[in-house]
C-alpha cells in the first residue's frame, strides 16, 4: 500500500470534519472499551497474565533466530513449505508463483496485516489473478476500494447506511427492493454471496496470529469462522505472516491468547482459534494438499536490538486504538499506512522510514493510555518519543519547530534566565489581558489561538507562588488544613493570590 | 538464499552466535506451564457445570445426556425444536454411526462423511471441552473431516464428560499422549460458541460464515468423579 502519512495533518483535517465518521467512531466508546474492562476485570490474573505474555515474548526475541529455524524445521517435517522472504517485493513473488504453479484463477483471502503490508491484493490483481476477501469488514472495504482503518475492525469507519448501499451497488443478483436495514440482513447477504467464493476459490490465503515453533504450526483467531473457510477448502493453503510471530511452545501460545481476544473485542475466548500444521494428511477426508508459509522480514530484523524492539512483542490486538482519543478523532485512514493508532505510530517509521511517516509519532496526546491497556506492556509513548527524537536530529522536523525547541534548550539549561524571561512574559501578559481574560489572537501564537483563545496568566509564574508559600512555617499550613479541611484550604491559596 | 540473510540479519541484531540454541531446545522440550487461572480448578462436578456456564455465556446450547445412546433422540429434538430439515451429516466416526439412528430417529435422514455444501447439519465428537472458557477442542483426521465445524449452518456436538478439562494446558497434555511429542493433527480447531462478527457498527451478529447454532450433548460417562487436577 502507497503511504500518505506525509499528509497525516491534512488527512486528520478532512477526517475531524467528516460527520459519518464521527458517528461511526463514536460506537467504539461504549464498545471495544468497556467489553474490555469487563472482560479484565473477570480474571484476576490478568495483570500477571500480561508480566508473562510480556516475559514469553522477550525471550522469544532475544532467541528468535534459534526459534524460526526450529519452526521451519517443523514446518517442513510436516510437509510444508517455507518461503524465507527479506522483503515485501520478495514476498509478493513468491505468493504469485505457489498461484501460477496450480494454475490459480481465484484466490480466497482472510483478514491479514501483512497482506496489507504487502499491497497483495493490488499485486494479485496485477498479475490476473481474482482476490476476494473473506473476512465480512475486509469484504465492505474491498468493494469500496478502501485500505483497513483499524486492525481488527477493518470497517469500523462505516456506518450500516453506507454499507448497504454499497450491497445494493454490488449484489446486483438480488431483488432491488429487499430489505437490508438491519445488520442481520447485511450479514446474511454477505454469507450467501462468499459462500460460493470459498467453494471456487483455487488458493485460500490467510494471516497468523502465531506461528508455533514447538509443532510448526499456524495460527489463526477469528469469530466468523471465514478463515477456517479460507484454509480448508482450497487445494493450496498459504499462511503469510512476519518473523516475529513466533512462540516457543503451545502453552506460550495458549498463555499470549489469554490476554489477546480480552485485550482486543473483550471476549474471554474468540470463537474460533485454529492451528495449521502441515498439508492434508494421507488418512485425512478433507484440507488442502499444499501448506506454504511466507514468512517475512521486511524490516524487522533490524528492528531487534534497537530502542523499538519492545515493538515486536505486539500481538496486534487493537487495543492502544480503541483507547486513543487522536484515534477516536481521526480514525484510521488519516495515519495513511497499514498501521493506525499508537501501534502505528511507532511501527510505522521503522518499516517504510521516518522520512515517510515522521508525522505519526508526533500524533499524540502522550495520555498513556495506550501503555495502560497494551497486553504486551509496549511502552508506546517512550517510543514515539525516541522516534521525535530522531525526527529532529536528522532535522526532519520543520525549520520553525526546530528553531523554538534550540531557544527553548538555550533557556531550560539556564534555570536563572529561564525564571526571568517566564516571570517577565507571565507579568507582561498578565497585564495586557487582565480586562479580558484570555486573547484570542497573539503574535507567533497562531497555532494555539486560531483554534481557541489563549487564557491570560496569572501575574506570576508557578516558581514564584511556590517559593512564596514555602516561605511559610510548614507546620501551620499543616494544621490550618486540617482544621479546615481541603475546601477551605484551596480557597484560602485562592485569596492569597487575589490579594497580591 | 533469504533464509540465511534474514538469520544473520537477526544474530548480527542481537549479537549472537548461531550455535546458541540450546535455551530455545530446552524450552521446547520442556514446555513449562505459566500461569493458570484459578477459576479452571474444581472438582469435576463444578468444572461440568463451569464448562456449560461458559459456552452458555457465548451462545453455544448444553443439554446433559446419561449415555451416548440417547443422543439421536436428543438430535431429533433440537432439529424439531428449532424448525430445522431432517439431514444429518455424521463424522465418519464408528461411533457415532453405531448409535441407534433407524431405532431412535427414524425421521432423520443419516448420512457420514466430509461435509457437503448443502449439509444443513453436522454432528462430530470433539477430542476435549475446556472449562475455563466454554471451548470445544476438535481435530482432524479419518473421523473428523474438518469442513463439518464450518460449513453446514448447525453444528451438533458430542462432548463426554470425561473429555472435560479444566484450561487449555490440561488438554494439551492430552494431545500429546495422543499424538507423542512437538505433533499435532492437521487442523487443531478451538470452538468457543456459533460464528458471530461485529463488523457493522460493532453489533454482534451470530453466523457470519461458519454455523448459526452450536448445540453440545454432554454425556455423563464418568462415576460420581471426585476432584483433582491434571498432570503434564
Ligand atoms: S501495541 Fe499493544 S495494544 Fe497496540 S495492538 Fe500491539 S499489543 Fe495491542
Amino acid at each position: 500500500m502507497d503511504s500518505t502519512s506525509r499528509s497525516f495533518k491534512d488527512n486528520a483535517k478532512t477526517a475531524l470534519s467528516d460527520a459519518q465518521l464521527r458517528r461511526a467512531l463514536d460506537n467504539m466508546k461504549e464498545g471495544f472499551i468497556a467489553k474490555r474492562a469487563k472482560a479484565a476485570a473477570k480474571l484476576p490474573e490478568f495483570e500477571a497474565l500480561r508480566d508473562q505474555a510480556r516475559d514469553i515474548k522477550n525471550h522469544t526475541l532475544e532467541n528468535l533466530d534459534a526459534y524460526l529455524e526450529l519452526y521451519a524445521d517443523k514446518v517442513e517435517a510436516a510437509g510444508g513449505t517455507v518461503h524465507w522472504c527479506a522483503t515485501a517485493d520478495e514476498a509478493r513473488a513468491a505468493v504469485v508463483e505457489i498461484c501460477r504453479s496450480v494454475g490459480a484463477k481465484t484466490v480466497t483471502k482472510g483478514k491479514s496485516m501483512i497482506a496489507e503490508e504487502l499491497a497483495l491484493n493490488e499485486h494479485l490483481e496485477a498479475n490476473g489473478l481474482v482476490p476476494v476477501e473473506t473476512d465480512l469488514g475486509e469484504y465492505i472495504i474491498q468493494l469500496r476500494g478502501e485500505p483497513p482503518s483499524h486492525i481488527i475492525a477493518p470497517a469500523i469507519h462505516l456506518n450500516k447506511e453506507q454499507v448497504a448501499s454499497d450491497f445494493r451497488a454490488r449484489h446486483t443478483e438480488f431483488p432491488a427492493e429487499r430489505q437490508l436495514e438491519e445488520p442481520q440482513q447485511l450479514v446474511a447477504e454477505a454469507r450467501a454471496v462468499l459462500r460460493q467464493k470459498y467453494l471456487d476459490a483455487d488458493v485460500g490465503i490467510t494471516g497468523a496470529n502465531f506461528l508455533v515453533a514447538e509443532t510448526g504450526s499456524s495460527i489463526i483467531v477469528t469469530n466468523e469462522g471465514n478463515g477456517d473457510l479460507t484454509q480448508s477448502l482450497p487445494k493450496v493453503h498459504i499462511v503469510v505472516a512476519s518473523i516475529e510471530k513466533v512462540v516457543p511452545t503451545l502453552e506460550d501460545a495458549s498463555a499470549i491468547l489469554r490476554v489477546l481476544a480480552r485485550s482486543a473485542t473483550g471476549q474471554e475466548f474468540s470463537t474460533y482459534t485454529t492451528l495449521s500444521t502441515g498439508p492434508k494428511r494421507p488418512e485425512d477426508p478433507d484440507g488442502p494438499e499444499q501448506y506454504h508459509v511466507i514468512l517475512l522480514d521486511n524490516g524487522r530484523s533490524q528492528m531487534l536490538g534497537s530502542e523499538f524492539q519492545d515493538m515486536l512483542r505486539c500481538i496486534r490486538c487493537g487495543a492502544c486504538m480503541n483507547h486513543c482519543p487522536v484515534y477516536h478523532s481521526v480514525g484510521g485512514h488519516a495515519y495513511g499506512w497499514v498501521y493506525p493508532g499508537p501501534m502505528g505510530a511507532v511501527l510505522t517509521p521503522s518499516l517504510i522510514g521516518v522520512e515517510e511517516a515522521g508525522h505519526l509519532p508526533n500524533a499524540s496526546t502522550f495520555c498513556g493510555r495506550c501503555e495502560a491497556v497494551c497486553p504486551m506492556r509496549i511502552p508506546l509513548p517512550k517510543m514515539m518519543r525516541h522516534w521525535r527524537e530522531r525526527e529532529f536530529e536528522r532535522h526532519l522536523a520543520p525549520p520553525a519547530v526546530r528553531a523554538g525547541l534550540v531557544m527553548w534548550v538555550f533557556f531550560a539549561k539556564r534555570p536563572e534566565l529561564y525564571r526571568f524571561a517566564t516571570g517577565l512574559k507571565a507579568m507582561v501578559l498578565g497585564a495586557l489581558g487582565r480586562q479580558r481574560g484570555r486573547f484570542a489572537w497573539m503574535p507567533l501564537g497562531r497555532g494555539w489561538t486560531a483554534h481557541r483563545d489563549l487564557p491570560v496568566p496569572e501575574g506570576r509564574t508557578f516558581m514564584e507562588l511556590y517559593d512564596e508559600r514555602q516561605r511559610a512555617p510548614v507546620r501551620d499550613g499543616i494544621v490550618r488544613a486540617l482544621r479546615r479541611g481541603p475546601e477551605t484550604e484551596r480557597r484560602d491559596a485562592a485569596g492569597e493570590r487575589d490579594a497580591a | 538464499m533469504s533464509k540465511q540473510a534474514i538469520l544473520g540479519a537477526i544474530r548480527r541484531s542481537l549479537g549472537r552466535d548461531p550455535r546458541d540454541s540450546y535455551l530455545a531446545q530446552a524450552r521446547l522440550a520442556e514446555h513449562p506451564r505459566g500461569i493458570v487461572p484459578e477459576r479452571s480448578r474444581r472438582d469435576r462436578a463444578g468444572q461440568l457445570a463451569l464448562f456449560q456456564e461458559q459456552a452458555e455465556a457465548v451462545d453455544a446450547t448444553v443439554v446433559r445426556l446419561a449415555a451416548l445412546d440417547e443422543v439421536p433422540e436428543a438430535v431429533a429434538d433440537y432439529l424439531k425444536r428449532h424448525n430445522l430439515p431432517g439431514d444429518l451429516r455424521l463424522a465418519p466416526d464408528p461411533e457415532l454411526e453405531g448409535l441407534p439412528w433407524a431405532d431412535k430417529a427414524p425421521m432423520l435422514t443419516v448420512a457420514s462423511g466430509r461435509a457437503d455444501p448443502e449439509d444443513p447439519t453436522s454432528l462430530t465428537g470433539a477430542f476435549a471441552g475446556i472449562a475455563e472458557t466454554g471451548t470445544l477442542m476438535l481435530h482432524s483426521g479419518p473421523q473428523g473431516p474438518t469442513t463439518l465445524n464450518f460449513l453446514p449452518e448447525n453444528h451438533l456436538v458430542v462432548l463426554k464428560a470425561s473429555q472435560v478439562v479444566g484450561a487449555y494446558e490440561e488438554a494439551w497434555a492430552r494431545v500429546r499422549a495422543a499424538y507423542g511429542p512437538g505433533a499435532l493433527p492437521r487442523t487443531v480447531n478451538f470452538v468457543t460458541g456459533p460464528s458471530r462478527t461485529g463488523d457493522i457498527e460493532q453489533t454482534i451478529q451470530l453466523g457470519a460464515h461458519g454455523p448459526r447454532r452450536l448445540h453440545i450433548l454432554l454425556i455423563e460417562d464418568e462415576p460420581e468423579a471426585g476432584a483433582g487436577e491434571e498432570g503434564a
